[in-house]
């Protein structure tokens, strides 16, 4: 199944969890570590094709200039609008501290 | 009353306005039914009885004022998890999610509630839609009516068992690697993922925004198409919105196939194709012959990649759509704030995400980020280019493209969970009508020990007749719809 | 403190579109400021899962006509980006941006703005993204026990103005950024006086120092106190030997110091990809030349319009446009008042002297076209003399109050009486013999007596006749003299 054998490693997967904000295991550095691999040399099937002076396709509609008039529409109600945060203060929604 | 669930979207709307029963024996009807099969086949999250027979009621009364009804008159809908109600969670099968309650209604739920439907429910998926198989929800899986013992596809795999199992007429999917299609597939039901931009994505939670569209879920194509009309049609609130006028795609429901071109690229019958399935479909697609269509087996070189260039371009979107989930607005936080917003963030998103979503989330990062942007995202990218022009040029030639909507039969609940890629690998028959953005259908085609089979058709951009069209002969002219599985 | 070393700053600057009736991407009211926090919401901005981004037109045409006052090439085609990365104050954990690279073009790139004296700075690219929350602390960044989010001001439309690291010091910074507000404020888009409605990150390295980013800086004013803090600190840095770090360092407003946020600059990777969920921009010369034409007059061509219309001095006109209100005060003004060079005058030197001593902005000051008309009209009718209106220029400033009861209140009115003036001429010329001695012999000295008459007086005594009895007190003497 794998065409060319990628090796990531747990560094690299420690990383990128690090970019993702997801905290990670050992457990999970190590088996993700192993699944990235398999599944990162499957993908790397895509550089069997010659893709030179192909332009990406970004949308599969080529659509362009959609825009919308400078209209006020409306706002949601602070309390609709606020109805899912876990925590609150007055106003304000909560957040840990930054440093 | 009895056995209404039987009838179609289209059989109870006439009915109802025809005062032939009212809409709250109908939906109450609904409700028994689900009583009933629920415990076996867990398709919904969440299930909406007492605001349906409150809707029920106001539809019975604006019916006896003589009120507009619209064509979808009191029909129950079943809703994927991932599309916004106002007022019910939508969980999206997710611990992140699990008491998200939207404050906004989706363009399509505007749609189809506007044409007279009523919500009955929720329906379980793979979480955040990443998955084939509808066992990667945090709610436990879904089981396929025909055998409860068995997956009924995924990730629409709850609005597809819903269907299946008569529980609704009708139902909202997503497909954004085949996710309406391969449950439709596995359930024995239709299933129609539109052309990219017709449908408004205003609503549908993102997994990966180039890729998906909500689609339609019924045992016939007449509803199908019904609903489809429903919810087709430009939104201003979707940029990706294509321009496209009204249509009632009911006028394809013609029973007529004379002349139609099918093209039938031997790379939807790659290594892994079951036998059964390969000898089912193409004795479908001999069927459309022997109605008056033309087939040619072709080949399409650039379809060997579509899965790669599906999974690499998907899990980039996603790693960006779910970077939203941080515990702040809404979703999972944990008891307490212990640490700076970079440990918390870590934590809720550990704790919210199932592994599978986790994984693709990582994945995702690691194919946009420095040094593997262009081995990765961008040359997908570019291999989507290729799939998109080699379709294009078999359009030319052929009306539609035929093959199996999946490669095996509906598997075993658990099989697959070892290797994340063997899971993957369904995919690869329905990713390529995603990446190109071309409509494409799942109608029953056969039988195996009663477990169901789909072809898939595919057509060019924005040629749903044509999907419809060739759908509707088909089903008119066998008899695979007319199953059901015992329940 | 002069930097001796190389100093090289660049700046990212941040204006909001002001005149944006709507945020960027939906339908909120773009006028939040002094509402209740969360008021200004919708599933868009907030970032609610199934929302989708549309793009407001006129932000488009406000980019354009930016790109063409700065001088810059506006992009035919122009895309939007995702800036990726997590921090409390994003709804989406990504900003929709734009990019240069990965195939991304933004709205315009290229240009330069004059810092109006002599020197230019390059800018490098112009682009339109959206305002993140505003995020505040119940203490101080680095003591506070949690952080709280207000988010009205997400998906306000700003234009990102990046310059090349062309400033050499804190005061070329200032300048630059007084030009740059004084053309968007005539082109309309962007008001300056409103609160963070101009904001501006800072790169600055020292000789063969590293480059350090200074972000949270909330005015324009507070960039060159940040500046030159970060300079004394980087300098004490290096003369001690010691490295600086390559870093991003957050301003405290209150504490004025820039605080180390002990994040990597090397680990940010944005994993810029262009937007999905929008569609690309294709700018046509049509659009372009529909926004030229409408574009309203700049800066420097109004200075030039200054310098024929009204006959002012090229440095007039010029300190007169760098401020739109400065100079929409001085048309004002003419309105009623024939002699726009006295009003030009007036206006460039103790006007803005004083405003500057009182830590005034121009729409902070009570003076108004009028008021400094009508001190202009009792200078010219003799009330009081230009020493004097000075003060009074001084009092209107603070208080509002218009100049004749200013004038009345504090008895300023010009002595005219000769019989008070010759009195005191006659005491001075008394107590001060060897001054009057001085005068006779020497031109200079006559001066000193005119100036004490004027402190006994406190500047109030009409000059000319000051002179004039002074003068005519010492010839009787010298005829005297030469007589005896």
């Amino acid at each position: 199944m794998a065409s060319r054998k990628v090796s990531i490693s747990k560094k690299e997967v420690k990383h990128i969890a690090w970019l993702a904000k997801i905290e990670l295991s050992k457990e999970e550095e190590e088996v993700f570590t192993q699944q990235f691999n398999d599944i990162l040399s499957y993908f790397r099937k895509i550089d069997e094709i010659d893709t030179a002076e192909v332009p990406p396709t970004y949308h599969p509609l080529e659509l362009e200039n959609v825009f919308r008039p400078d209209e006020v529409v409306g706002s949601l109600p602070k309390d609709k609008a606020l109805q899912n945060a876990p925590r609150l203060k007055g106003s304000f929604v909560k957040a840990p501290r930054i440093v | 009353m009895t056995n209404f669930f039987e009838a179609t979207a289209s059989e109870t709307a006439l009915k109802i306005k025809g005062g032939e029963v009212t809409t709250e024996e109908y939906i109450s009807s609904l409700f028994e039914r689900i009583k009933k099969v629920e415990t076996k086949i867990h398709a919904f999250v969440e299930t909406t009885e007492k605001a349906a027979l409150s809707k029920a009621r106001e539809i019975d009364k604006n019916l006896r004022e003589g009120k507009a009804t619209g064509h979808l008159c009191g029909v129950g809908i079943a809703v994927k998890d991932n599309i916004c109600v106002e007022g019910i969670r939508a969980t999206c099968s997710s611990h992140m999610l699990q008491d998200y309650v939207p404050p906004y209604n989706a363009t399509v739920i505007e749609r189809v509630v506007g044409e007279g439907a009523i919500v009955v429910g929720k329906t379980n998926m793979d979480e955040f839609a990443m998955g084939s198989s509808t066992e990667h929800s945090f709610f436990g899986p879904t089981r396929n009516p025909w055998d409860p013992e068995r997956v009924p596809g995924g990730s629409s795999g709850g609005s597809a068992a819903s269907v299946a199992a008569r529980e609704v007429a009708i139902a909202y999917g997503s497909d954004t690697g085949g996710s309406v299609r391969c449950p439709a597939s596995f359930c024995g039901v239709v299933g129609l993922k539109p052309t990219y931009g017709t449908v408004s994505r205003y609503g549908l939670i993102a997994y990966a925004n180039s890729l998906e569209q909500i689609g339609s879920i019924a045992r016939t194509v007449e509803d199908c198409a019904l609903l489809l009309t429903v919810m087709a049609g430009h939104d201003f609130r979707d940029s990706t919105s294509a321009k496209v006028a009204s249509k009632d795609y009911r006028e394809c429901l013609k029973n007529d196939v004379r002349g139609l071109r099918i093209g039938v690229p031997k790379e939807l019958f790659a290594v892994g194709t079951q036998e059964v399935v390969v000898k089912n479909v193409w004795s479908g697609i001999k069927r459309l012959e022997g109605l008056g269509a033309a087939c040619e087996e072709i080949s399409l070189k650039s379809l060997e990649y579509a899965l790669a260039a599906y999974y690499v371009i998907a899990m980039s979107e996603a790693s960006s759509n779910l970077a939203r989930y941080d515990g702040l607005r809404y979703g999972y936080r944990v008891k307490s704030d212990k640490g700076d917003w970079n440990l918390v963030f870590s934590q809720n998103r550990r704790q919210g995400f199932g592994a599978e979503v986790r994984r693709r989330i990582m994945l995702g990062t690691y194919a946009l980020s420095a040094g593997y942007y262009d081995k990765y995202y961008l040359k997908a990218l570019q291999v989507r280019t290729l799939i998109k022009r080699e379709l294009e040029k078999a359009f030319g030639k052929f009306n539609v493209l035929i093959g199996p909507s999946m490669p095996i039969l509906p598997f075993r609940i658990g099989e697959k969970l070892k290797d994340p890629l063997e899971m993957y690998m369904c995919d690869v028959d329905t990713v390529p009508a995603n990446l190109a953005g071309n409509p494409a259908m799942s109608i029953p085609c056969g039988f195996q020990n009663n477990l169901p089979i789909g072809l898939q058709i595919m057509a060019p951009p924005f040629r749903e007749d044509l999907l419809i069209q060739t759908a509707f002969t088909f089903e008119q002219n066998t008899s695979h719809s007319k199953q059901t599985p015992k329940l | 403190m002069k930097a001796t070393l190389e100093t090289k700053i660049g700046l990212e600057v941040h204006c909001q579109l002001t005149n944006l009736r709507s945020k960027l991407f939906c339908g909120c009211s773009a006028n939040y400021r002094g509402k209740e926090p969360n008021t200004h919401m919708c599933p868009v901005c907030l970032g609610l899962p199934g929302s989708l981004p549309v793009l407001n037109s006129k932000a488009i045409e406000d980019a354009i006509m930016i790109a063409s006052a700065l001088g810059a090439d506006i992009s035919s085609r122009t895309l939007f980006f995702r800036k990726n990365y997590f921090y409390p104050d994003m709804p989406k954990n990504f900003q929709i941006s734009q990019y240069d690279q990965a195939g991304g073009v933004p709205i315009a790139a290229g240009g330069s703005v004059s810092m109006g004296n002599g020197k230019k700075v390059r800018i490098r690219r112009i682009q339109i993204e959206e305002d993140p929350a505003k995020l505040s602390y119940e203490g101080t960044i680095d003591s506070a026990s949690a952080t709280l989010v207000d988010y009205n001001r997400a998906g306000i439309a700003l234009m990102e103005i990046v310059t090349e690291p062309d400033l050499e010091s804190p005061n070329d910074a200032r300048l630059f950024l007084q030009n740059l507000r004084s053309i968007l404020e005539h082109l309309g888009v962007s008001d300056g006086s409103l609160e963070g409605s101009m904001r501006c990150d800072a790169n600055i390295s020292l000789g063969e120092g590293r480059r350090v980013e200074i972000k949270n800086i909330s005015s324009f004013k507070e960039v060159e106190r940040a500046l030159n803090f970060e300079i004394a600190r980087q300098k004490s840095l290096l003369d001690r030997g010691a490295e600086v770090k390559m870093e991003t360092r957050h301003w405290d407003e209150l504490r004025r110091v820039t605080v180390s946020l002990r994040v990597k600059e090397e680990e940010h990777d944005y994993r810029y990809f262009p937007e999905p969920d929008l569609v690309p921009i294709a700018v046509t010369p049509e659009l372009i030349d529909k926004v030229k034409a409408n574009m309203p007059e700049l800066p420097e061509m109004r200075e030039e319009r200054f310098v024929e219309e009204y006959d002012l001095p090229h440095e007039v006109a010029q300190t007169l446009t760098g401020n739109k209100r400065l100079a929409d005060f001085f048309e004002d003004c003419v309105k009623s008042y024939p002699d726009a060079k006295k009003i030009g005058n007036w206006l460039v030197s103790d006007f803005l002297r004083y405003l500057y001593e009182a830590g005034l902005d121009i729409d902070e000051s009570r003076v108004t076209p009028d008021h400094l008309v009508k001190m202009l009209q009792l200078i010219d009718s003799g009330v009081i003399s230009g020493k004097i209106a000075k003060q009074v220029l001084k009092e209107m400033m603070t208080t509002g109050r218009l100049p004749d009861s200013i004038v009345e209140e504090k008895g300023l009115r010009r002595i005219s009486s000769r019989d008070y003036i010759e009195s005191e001429v006659e005491k001075i010329f008394k107590e001060l013999p060897q001054a009057v001695n001085d005068a006779l012999s020497d031109e200079k000295a006559v001066n000193y007596l005119i100036g004490e008459l004027m402190r006994r007086t406190s500047g109030k005594c009409d000059p000319t006749l000051a002179n004039e009895i002074v003068s005519s007190k010492l010839s009787k003497l010298k005829s005297k003299q030469t007589a005896a």
